[in-house]
């Protein structure tokens, strides 16, 4: 049994679910045009992540496993229609943006994933953490996306400029390529490349072990 | 029929769901290592969009959109803030329903598709154009032909990701890149490619 502090803090960077376990990068790239949609996106994930941890926890000995999935994808949902409706009702210009990505949270791989690889099997308080954990694992990632790629795609962060852009008689040339979809998989990767660096133990194997050079004389 | 067409060819092209709305991005890279896999993942992808986002179609315009229980007397209700919890129910029972089909009727299809069916639950691309269908209020003929589309799409991506990815494990990428790192890398290369569509017209 790890101390609540490890189960907070590790998916921060030890085991970043983006990062090392491929989870929940689907819904979340398209927001971190803005820093703005980012806060308000990352909210929305801790707040589902930690309670559908906490629900699946109590529940968990009451769950008959067969059906297990379905009471799960419930709890998710009904938490996700209400972070929607209170976007929707206290920040309507931000929830028009998001679109329909709040409601992507319910497959967010990051939420069923906690909840089917950790909650089901520990106590309700160290599964809220483990949810909170993840939830800031993921926010990180995003929230670093977000700071790259607003303030050089439109020289603006929140809504504040930062770099006054040409169209308002400043001096920057916003790149437009960080607005667009693929510049957030290049940030990712890179981003990936940066963290592997300063911890290698995260690196994978490699498929396939190069040879080395030979002369052309050992090799004939 | 033009504007049918239309609506296929652009959400294949021009809004493809993997690469300019990042959606089934999960199984995207974890299920991409082999082209044959891959191929068979998208086909189910197609099968599943294809019924999905046409029945949830039908369950909005019937009974959660505002005012649509006006066949029920009730014509003042709105129930369109269930819709999440309606339509990850009908994707889960109808994936349910195709592979215990599958199973019985047509084998060889199942011994395909099968491994992939549970997966594709919780693959957002899926639940994103139910969503996507409900927020440009398609009619049932163009959430048909915008279902098949995004499927086709996807599974166009997700293939030709799997051919880049054969090809690059006998790479020398350097090692903190390696795996993950240069697979956002291509997908970026990849979605940049795509852009290009975006100025054809139809």
């Amino acid at each position: 049994m790890s101390s609540p502090k490890e189960v907070l803090f590790s998916p921060i960077f030890d085991n970043n679910p983006i990062a090392l376990q491929v989870l929940g990068i689907c819904s979340a790239l398209a927001v971190t045009v803005s820093m703005v949609n980012t806060l308000v996106m990352c909210a929305a994930v801790i707040f589902v992540c930690a309670f559908s941890n906490l629900f699946v926890s109590l529940l968990r000995h009451v769950m008959p496993s067969s059906i297990r999935i379905i009471i799960q994808m419930t709890i998710i949902a009904s938490l996700v229609i209400l972070v929607d409706q209170i976007i929707q009702a206290y920040a309507y210009e931000v929830s028009q943006r998001l679109s329909v990505f709040v409601g992507l949270i319910i497959t967010n791989c990051i939420v069923l994933g906690r909840a089917e690889g950790f909650a089901l099997q520990n106590g309700p308080y160290i599964s809220f953490l483990d949810g909170i954990g993840n939830g800031l694992g993921y926010s990180i990632l995003l929230l670093l996306v977000a700071l790259i790629r607003e303030p050089l795609g439109a020289g603006t962060l929140m809504g504040y400029t930062l770099f006054p852009s040409v169209n308002d008689g400043g001096w920057y040339i916003g790149n437009g390529l960080m607005l667009l979809a693929p510049s957030a998989f290049f940030i990712i990767g890179l981003a990936i490349w940066a963290l592997r660096a300063w911890k290698p133990a995260q690196v994978e194997p490699a498929e396939y072990e190069i040879a080395e050079n030979v002369q052309y004389k050992e090799a004939i | 029929m033009e504007h049918y067409l239309g609506i296929f060819f652009s959400v294949i092209f021009i809004e493809n769901m993997a690469l300019t709305f990042f959606l089934g991005m999960c199984t995207f890279i974890a299920i991409s290592k082999k082209i044959s896999t891959a191929f068979g993942l998208g086909v189910a992808v197609i099968v599943v969009l294809a019924i999905t986002v046409p029945v949830n179609n039908l369950i909005y315009q019937y009974f959660l959109r505002d005012g649509a229980l006006a066949w029920a007397g009730f014509p003042n209700v709105d129930l369109s803030f269930l819709g999440f919890l309606a339509y990850i129910g009908v994707i889960a029972a109808l994936v349910q329903i195709l592979e215990m089909f599958l199973d019985k009727h047509v084998p060889a299809l199942y011994s395909a598709l099968g491994v992939f069916l549970p997966l594709i639950t919780v693959n957002c691309a899926i639940l994103g154009a139910s969503l996507f269908m409900v927020e440009r209020d398609y009619t049932f003929t163009e959430s048909v032909a915008f279902g098949l589309g995004a499927g086709v799409g996807w599974a166009l991506a997700i293939t030709a990701l799997a051919g880049v990815r054969e090809k690059l494990k006998y790479s020398d990428v350097p090692e903190g890149l390696r795996g993950l790192g240069i697979t956002f890398i291509c997908v970026g290369l990849i979605s940049l490619g795509f852009m290009s569509f975006g100025g054809i017209d139809l």
